[in-house]
């Protein structure tokens, strides 16, 4: 077996990178602790896979500060940075067998044969190749095809492993035991890794914490639950789970209640929430589908919530859940009913209550 | 259990202040190559361009251009040039598009037989053919005697300019065959049907649609026809025929002398035609790309012809395919035949011509072996470098050397020899007393220039076809540039490299303008202008022929060759794109 790795941090101070007068990375600065799993989180064109291309090298950037273990790296190209980049095609070469693709690192490296031979074998071992070293990559399926170009990354013991949308060529069954697979590794190794998806299911499953990147700029740095429970704006919270944004205008804020004027829906009051500090002024209101109870109008209604009125526009049945989307007054809220065998849906057009669970709700004003 | 820590290959890196754009290695490159474009294409054609517009004094001149059409030799050979080129695209035009519309459209067994004719004529070269179609179609050749034995009346296509675009019009059909089929395939078939839904059908269809669309593949093999006859040396000058613009310019030369003016305006003239057909071709093309073929998109619909469609098919297939394969029969019988004169048939067979070609001009197979073999070798490595550096790196300017080696597409080989005569004469090889001139290296230094574009294409797509991210995935990994290209860049092209290595060494092994006017001693003479010398004389025609055959031979095997191999690296690159 490889032993673990020296487990290194990756340092971005105020990075910035433009092709012409494109700016497609603008003033990153982030922090990857040693040993982490981190994932660079966004929707195409956010920058998420330049800014991994750049901590691999292919891309220079044009300000700032990239430390890899505490160096600047600044200038120097990818063969000499001793990071491992894993392609999104994993651009095996149809040229050379399995073993000769895991070999390529340890040979420009100059190693003697019995070294190449020890770790080669080591590296297709850990993957579970071992048995296909002698095939060409194209005679293999798509998940082993990962597994090749990840022995073929590891073996040369990377300070840090890249991996640019790892999964994204794999089906969905194949998906979900590939993200195991790589935590696993990870964890064996120790090696400090950082992983490029636009999957926000993927990031939140498989990373410690997560950059959410839009249009070059870092949105948020946290876990998974953290982006998921106070995200800091509406990018952030409309793209990691689904939310409810309501625009409006927090009216009055004193020790006990807050008052915010919906915009298309009238005046709400909630009890103020102790863990934020609410201002007056333009802000967004923001809370799941599944903080959300959706009842017929008739019911007794619980006190402790926000209830509003309106009107079923349509359904999703997905199993564990229903999800409605309901017209109330000029908007259209998502709210989840969780389901049990037996329950019957809310036909489309029927009058029903949302009830808004208020320490859920987040306001936020950027 | 191993001990070694891994670090990067060439130890730390420090980080570089100053970096010349593209990287020191991409400017080396660049700058020797174009040193030797600049030396052995731009230099020459400067020259030749100059002394056209020069009096003997350095004054600029129009006068050369003047004393030319004041000539009514030279003014009848310019206008016999022109129209000797035209009409063998006309010519070549109407062999080539019914060929091409039946292999497309129609679904029948002659199409494999299509394809063989559209690579038979290219595998001769043009004045080996000529002389073999004398023998068949010439005045006292198989066919006449046959004519006037039986009917009484002969037919004269073999005589003067009428000769020479037979034998072009043959030869060089392919091109338009070639090209107009490309395009044909990639029509979408929806855009027939629909013409078809809105009541367009049958003549009308093919002339307002099909044809139209196929238009930029017609013109760009059109346009190659023109300029491949109008500057063709080799076939007139062995059928005699000298009333025509390159043969005057090789006998200016050759006769009057290096400094003779009039030689270079016949120069300018060929180049400035060859440039403005391509150039018009360009234009009419413009913005109109009709690959109109959408992913998942099926191409023209294959229909069943009639039964009397059939016949006239195959009949018309058949008619070409005589024709066609006459000059192969021809010169396979004239280098077999011990007296061939006057008869249908040679009398008697010998293989004495061959013993002759192996005993006497055995150097001059090697020679071609060795020129052309040199020559591919500089082209697919000039190539190479020229595809990386435009593709793979920030060089400024880097599109130029493409450009700068493209020009040698507009440059007939002939004209390319008179500037090396010119720029180079009175030199010397370094310590000796040999002139330059009398070397074959230019002989094999013009063979690589005319042929750098066609590699060049080759490398160009091979490169192409390599994903970015397998060059990537190296240098991640720890190779550095040279490496990347030694170890997965140069491997992955191989197919398309070797592809345009064979494609340089056919195409030169039968090139015979700039060999007529470089080869100065017997000794150095490769095989297309041994050929040439034994055809002068009629003794000399069998070996010539069997010199011929040979020369056949391995152009065959070398066309085969690299469709093979073209093959075979596009399927390779094919399943690989599928993979990711």
């Amino acid at each position: 077996m490889l032993k673990p790795l020296k487990k290194v941090g990756v340092v971005a101070r105020n990075l910035s990178l433009s092709y012409g007068k494109t700016e497609v990375l603008k003033d990153i600065t982030l922090t990857i602790e040693p040993g982490e799993f981190f994932a660079l989180l966004g929707p195409s064109g956010s920058g998420k896979s330049t800014l991994l291309r750049l901590i691999a090298g292919f891309n220079q950037h044009q300000n700032g500060v990239l430390l890899i273990d505490g160096k600047d790296v600044t200038g120097t190209p990818p063969h000499l940075r001793q990071v491992g980049m894993v392609f999104q095609n994993y651009a095996l070469w149809p040229h050379m067998t399995v073993w000769d693709n895991v070999a390529f690192g340890l040979v420009e490296r100059k190693l003697d044969k019995q070294v190449i031979q020890q770790k080669v074998e080591d590296a297709l071992n850990l993957v579970g190749l071992l048995q296909y070293a002698k095939r060409r990559p194209s005679m293999l399926s798509g998940g082993q095809q990962q597994r090749v170009a990840l022995a073929r990354t590891i073996v040369i013991e990377p300070q840090v492993l890249l991996l640019d949308e790892p999964l994204s060529n794999l089906d969905k069954q194949l998906r979900v035991q590939m993200r195991e697979e790589l935590k696993n590794l990870q964890r064996t190794l120790g090696i400090t890794t950082i992983f490029v998806t636009h999957d926000q299911e993927e990031a939140m499953t498989t990373a410690d914490r997560m950059a959410v990147l839009d249009k070059g700029i870092l949105q948020q740095i946290g876990s998974a639950a953290g982006l998921f429970d106070y995200p800091t704006n509406k990018f952030v919270a409309g793209f990691v789970g689904t939310a409810n944004l309501v625009a409006g205008e927090i009216m009055v804020v004193n020790g006990e209640t807050l008052k915010f004027q919906a915009q298309g829906l009238g005046a709400l009051t909630f009890p103020k929430v102790l863990d934020t500090n609410p201002k007056p002024g333009v802000a967004t209101m923001v809370f799941r589908p599944h903080q959300v109870a959706i009842r017929v109008r008739d019911d007794h209604s619980d006190p402790s919530r926000v209830w509003v009125d309106g009107k079923v526009d349509s359904a999703e049945f997905l199993g564990e859940f229903a999800r409605y989307r309901v017209r109330v007054g000029e908007l259209a809220m998502l709210a989840d009913q969780p389901h049990y065998s037996g329950l019957e849906m809310f036909p489309v057009g029927t009058e029903v209550r949302l009830g808004i669970e208020p320490n859920q709700v987040r306001f936020l004003t950027q | 259990m191993t001990t070694t820590t891994l670090g990067p290959p060439g130890g730390p890196a420090q980080a570089r202040s100053f970096q010349l754009p593209g990287g020191i290695g991409a400017w080396i490159a660049g700058l020797i190559i174009l040193a030797f474009l600049t030396l052995f294409l731009l230099a020459p054609v400067a020259s030749v361009i100059y002394t056209a517009f020069v009096t003997e004094e350095g004054k600029l001149t129009l006068g050369h251009f003047m004393n030319f059409f004041g000539q009514s030799l030279l003014k009848e050979s310019f206008v016999n040039s022109l129209v000797v080129a035209l009409m063998s695209v006309v010519f070549a035009s109407l062999i080539a598009i019914p060929l091409a519309y039946l292999t497309v459209r129609f679904e029948f067994r002659g199409a494999l037989l299509i394809q063989t004719l559209g690579v038979l004529p290219l595998i001769m070269p043009p004045f080996v053919g000529a002389v073999a179609l004398q023998l068949i179609f010439g005045r006292n050749g198989s066919v006449n005697l046959l004519l006037n034995q039986w009917f009484g009346f002969t037919i004269p296509i073999m005589e003067g300019l009428t000769g020479v675009i037979f034998v072009e019009s043959i030869h060089y059909f392919p091109f338009i065959l070639l090209n107009l089929v490309a395009s044909l395939r990639n029509i979408d078939g929806a855009m027939e049907e629909s013409a078809q839904s809105l009541g367009c059908t049958g003549f009308r269809l093919f002339r307002r649609v099909i044809f139209p669309l196929a238009m930029p593949g017609f013109l760009a093999g059109a346009s190659l026809v023109f300029v491949k006859v109008f500057d063709d040396l080799g076939t007139p000058l062995v059928m005699g025929v000298t009333n025509m613009l390159a043969p005057q310019a090789y006998l200016r030369i050759t006769s009057v002398g290096v400094d003779d003016p009039l030689g270079y305006v016949i120069s300018v003239i060929l180049i400035t035609f060859s440039i403005l057909a391509m150039w018009m071709a360009a234009r009419v093309m413009k913005g109109r790309d009709y690959s109109t073929l959408q992913k998942g998109g099926n191409s023209l619909q294959k229909r069943k012809l009639t039964a009397w469609q059939t016949a006239t098919a195959y009949f018309w297939i058949g008619l070409v395919l005589i024709v066609v394969l006459s000059p192969h029969v021809g010169i396979l019988l004239m280098s077999l035949a011990k007296v061939w004169s006057f008869s249908v048939l040679p009398d008697a067979y010998t293989l004495e011509h061959y013993r002759t070609v192996f005993g006497d001009s055995s150097k001059m197979i090697s020679n071609t072996l060795l020129y052309c073999g040199l020559a591919a070798t500089l082209d697919v490595i000039i190539g190479t470098a020229i595809a990386y550096l435009i593709l793979r790196t920030k060089l400024p300017a880097r599109q130029w050397l493409d450009w700068a080696s493209s020009i040698a597409l507009a440059i007939p080989g002939l004209v390319l020899a008179i500037g090396y005569l010119r720029i180079f004469k009175g030199m010397e090889v370094p310590f000796t007393d040999t002139p330059l001139t009398s070397t074959w290296v230019l002989i094999m230094i013009a063979y690589a220039v005319r042929r750098l574009p066609y590699a060049l294409r080759s490398c160009y797509a091979a490169l192409q076809q390599v994903h970015i991210s397998l060059e990537e995935s190296a240098q991640s990994l720890g190779a550095s540039r040279l490496s990347t290209i030694r170890r997965i860049v140069v491997p992955l092209m191989a197919g398309g490299i070797l592809a345009g290595f064979v494609t340089s060494f056919i195409t030169a092994a039968v090139e015979l303008s700039a060999t007529i006017m470089l080869t100065t001693t017997e000794s150095n003479a490769p095989m297309s202008y041994g050929i040439y010398l034994y055809m002068q004389s009629i003794s000399g025609r069998g070996p010539g022929a069997a010199l011929g055959v040979i020369a056949v031979v391995v152009v065959g095997l070398g066309t085969f060759l690299s469709y093979w191999m073209a093959e075979r690296s596009s399927a390779r690159s094919t399943t690989r794109n599928t993979d990711s």
